[in-house]
């Protein structure tokens, strides 16, 4: 019963998504519009999760005195400050001036981006040192990838501005989007739509399981 | 220790350099590079252009602080667009990191171009749930959003009488970094509510929706920094997008170089080894 | 080059978190690791609170709560009003945390029913109709336009999506005219994949520039 139930209610509640999205009726449309309230809410309940197994790990850490556990507790001073601040803050804790808006701000925002910025360093070292043309495939991918890097920017139009206008990097740039790329891209769409729907109906048949993994 | 042996085993932290030089110097002594603005994205102008003054329209910012540079300038402008035709916005964001982000944009841009806060626009805030939010605000926004992004109740503001479900818009505008966001408002919207969609989306993802643009399930779409400078330059505004351009130019030509030095080095090596 | 230091702290804190994380480039140090457990820490509190307040108290508790209130009780509610059900979503997310007690944890698994339940019909009807029955639709275009060009890329737009669709049929062995094909098919998806390298290029030149635009124009004031 651990395992039958659950997989026989993602079986009834997948085959009622299915059904919803062909029937208008009342009958249908309220019960999956519950359902769907009730996936938002154990979704919003699972980030807490999250954030509380996060506390758990760490605390762990520290009182075990694993390596590098002095900065798992600036994560933890982090982690308690947010939430504290923000249930102090009550509903309004996202208005412009309150303290967890400051948090956000001048911490969380910033810290992400950075995270992010990083990457073009990176991309930058990769392409000197890991880009390899050496098959006639790789040297296709590596002239589309120099047409759309040049051609999507100003200076593409600035070095080729002498030449009729369908010949200009940003217009063979445009072109090589609007049709080799996009029949390719469709392709995967397509390809990858199937692969989506039969992975469904697996789920939804109980021929999935993984989900369910774990000791009974 | 040959030039060939050199230069594969030199320090990636020059690399890093010279494109943190490239992107930085630009920044501060800017070069003028001129814009051309493509056809997605005069679409994507023109779909705005052709609202009817006064329509109250759908913005769902889709990103968090990751896609600030590409995704803040569009809303911004996209912002703009809509106060200059007198047009309301109700904005909603998906993305769990996005909605203070958001929420600061939206702030600023209101308040620079005079308009008041639940009665011109309203930032409905973050709800969890991906694609399961987007089918439920089919069925009702504000039981979807009871709350604003501020704690108010989403029923008390003027913006929001009469707004029911996607048929109370003529368009939604969906500026997105990833998932959830444009892809599944196509997927499940779309085709669900028929509602027409127009799409700011981060240059990483955006050569996917060529396809969805063609297909006309979009029928507008701003693809990274260079979409939002285009766009800025329709509008006649010089925002950040815009200023990022140049840098944008010279990094690009030095990753450009980046790749063809590297593929140089590996050929003058197998020739060392043949001779 | 003129500056004009900011007096935020809140940017001076930004600022210096910044410039922690950019000194990872040149290598790893205890400031990018205080900045990175610092971030680490913030947004789980940050998604902790955020996930609270915005669904938990205004999508669950207050209209549980509410259902009370009404004429006749919670029962009494019309179809449609499916509030009192909520308690269903609230038992379930609470079921979630079972998860941390080693015992219990199946218990979690109800949950997760509920979830992928929910999403696998979701997924499936969204991508059959978003990206299977309209994209197919939209493919099949008039092949001859009148116009040279557009004849062209309708043609070239044909043989590229059906080459393409080819070379991920693995039932049977790439040989012969399907080999052909999905030689062919490579062309485009290598072109298909080198246009996707420029634009993930140009996507992550962007958030340097922009944490570079913050630096300069937020904190030290140059415009």
């Amino acid at each position: 019963m651990k395992r039958e139930i659950p997989l026989m209610a993602t079986a009834v509640i997948g085959i009622f998504m299915i059904l919803s999205f062909f029937v208008p009726h009342q009958l249908v449309s309220v019960p999956a519009d519950f359902l769907q309230t009730s996936a938002v809410i154990v979704v919003a309940f699972g980030y807490v999760l999250g954030g509380a197994n996060a506390l758990r790990i760490n605390f762990d850490a520290i009182y075990k005195r694993r390596e590098g556990w002095p900065y798992k507790i600036v994560l933890v001073a982090g982690l308690l400050t947010m939430v504290t601040v923000g249930a102090i803050e009550g509903r309004g804790f996202q208005g412009e001036h309150t303290r967890f808006t400051w948090i956000y701000n001048s911490v969380y925002s910033p810290m992400q981006s950075t995270m992010f910025a990083l990457l073009a360093f990176y991309i930058a070292s990769a392409a000197f040192r890991a880009f390899r043309i050496r098959t006639l495939e790789a040297g296709l991918l590596a002239v589309a990838a120099l047409i759309v890097m040049i051609g999507r920017v100003p200076i593409g139009d600035w070095l080729t501005h002498a030449l009729p206008y369908s010949y200009r990097l940003s217009s063979i740039q445009e072109w090589i989007m609007d049709n080799p790329q996009n029949s390719a891209k469709r392709a995967i769409l397509i390809g990858a739509a199937l692969g989506v729907m039969a992975t469904g109906l697996r789920v939804i048949l109980g021929l999935e399981r993984s989900y369910l993994s774990g000791e009974d | 220790m040959s030039l060939v042996q050199r230069l594969e085993t030199f320090d990636r932290r020059w690399i890093f350099l010279v494109v943190g030089l490239l992107v930085l110097l630009p920044l501060i002594w800017p070069v003028p590079l001129p814009i051309t603005v493509s056809p997605r994205v005069q679409k994507f102008y023109d779909a705005i252009e052709a609202l009817p003054e006064g329509s109250t329209v759908l913005l769902a910012c889709d990103y968090d602080p990751g896609a600030k540079p590409e995704l803040v300038p569009m809303t911004r402008s996209v912002l703009r667009h809509l106060f200059a035709r007198h047009c309301k916005a109700i904005i909603t964001c998906l993305w769990n990191g996005g909605p203070g982000l958001v929420d600061q944009t939206v702030r600023e841009v209101g308040r620079e171009q005079g308009k008041a806060y639940g009665v011109d626009y309203v930032d409905l805030g973050y709800k969890a749930g991906y694609e399961a939010v987007m089918v439920l605000m089919g069925q009702s926004i504000p039981n979807t959003f009871p709350t604003d992004q501020s704690g108010g109740i989403t029923t008390s503001y003027p913006i929001m009488r009469g707004i029911r479900n996607y048929s109370s818009f003529p368009i939604l505008i969906s500026i997105s970094a990833g998932y959830p966001g444009t892809k599944e408002y196509v997927q499940q919207v779309e085709g669900r509510f028929h509602i027409k969609i127009i799409a700011g989306v981060t240059a990483v993802s955006a050569p996917e929706f060529y396809a969805y643009l063609q297909s006309g399930q979009l029928q507008g779409l701003l693809g990274g920094m260079a979409g939002a400078a285009e766009y800025e330059k329709l509008r006649g505004e010089s925002g950040a997008a815009t200023r990022g351009m140049v840098p944008q130019s010279f990094a690009h030509v030095f990753i450009a170089l980046c790749i063809l030095a590297g593929n140089a080095v590996q050929w003058l090596k197998r020739k060392e080894k043949r001779a | 080059m003129s500056l004009h230091l900011s007096h935020d702290l809140g940017v001076w804190v930004a600022a210096l978190l910044t410039l922690c994380i950019f000194s990872f480039l040149y290598k790893d140090n205890p400031f990018y690791k205080f900045a990175e457990h610092l971030f680490v820490g913030v947004s789980a509190g940050y998604y902790i609170i955020l996930n609270f307040w915005t669904v938990v108290v205004p999508n669950l508790w207050v209209p549980l709560v509410r259902s009370f209130d009404q004429p006749g009780g919670p029962l009494r509610a019309s179809l449609g009003d499916y509030r009192i059900w909520l308690v269903v979503p609230g038992a379930l997310g609470l079921l979630l945390f079972t998860r941390l007690f080693g015992r219990i944890g199946w218990l979690s698994r109800w949950s997760l029913a509920v979830i992928i339940g929910v999403y696998a019909g979701l997924k499936t009807t969204g991508f059959a109709q978003g990206d299977f029955v309209a994209q197919v639709q939209a493919s099949l275009q008039p092949l001859w336009t009148g116009n040279f060009w557009t004849s062209f890329n309708s043609i070239l737009f044909m043989i590229g999506l059906i080459t393409s669709l080819l070379f991920f049929f693995f039932s049977r062995e790439h040989k012969g005219a399907l080999g052909v094909a999905s030689r062919v098919g490579i062309v485009f998806l290598m072109i298909s994949f080198g246009a996707g390298y420029g634009y993930t290029v140009m996507s992550r030149v962007s958030l340097l520039i922009g944490r570079f635009q913050f630096l300069l124009e937020d904190w030290l004031g140059h415009h």
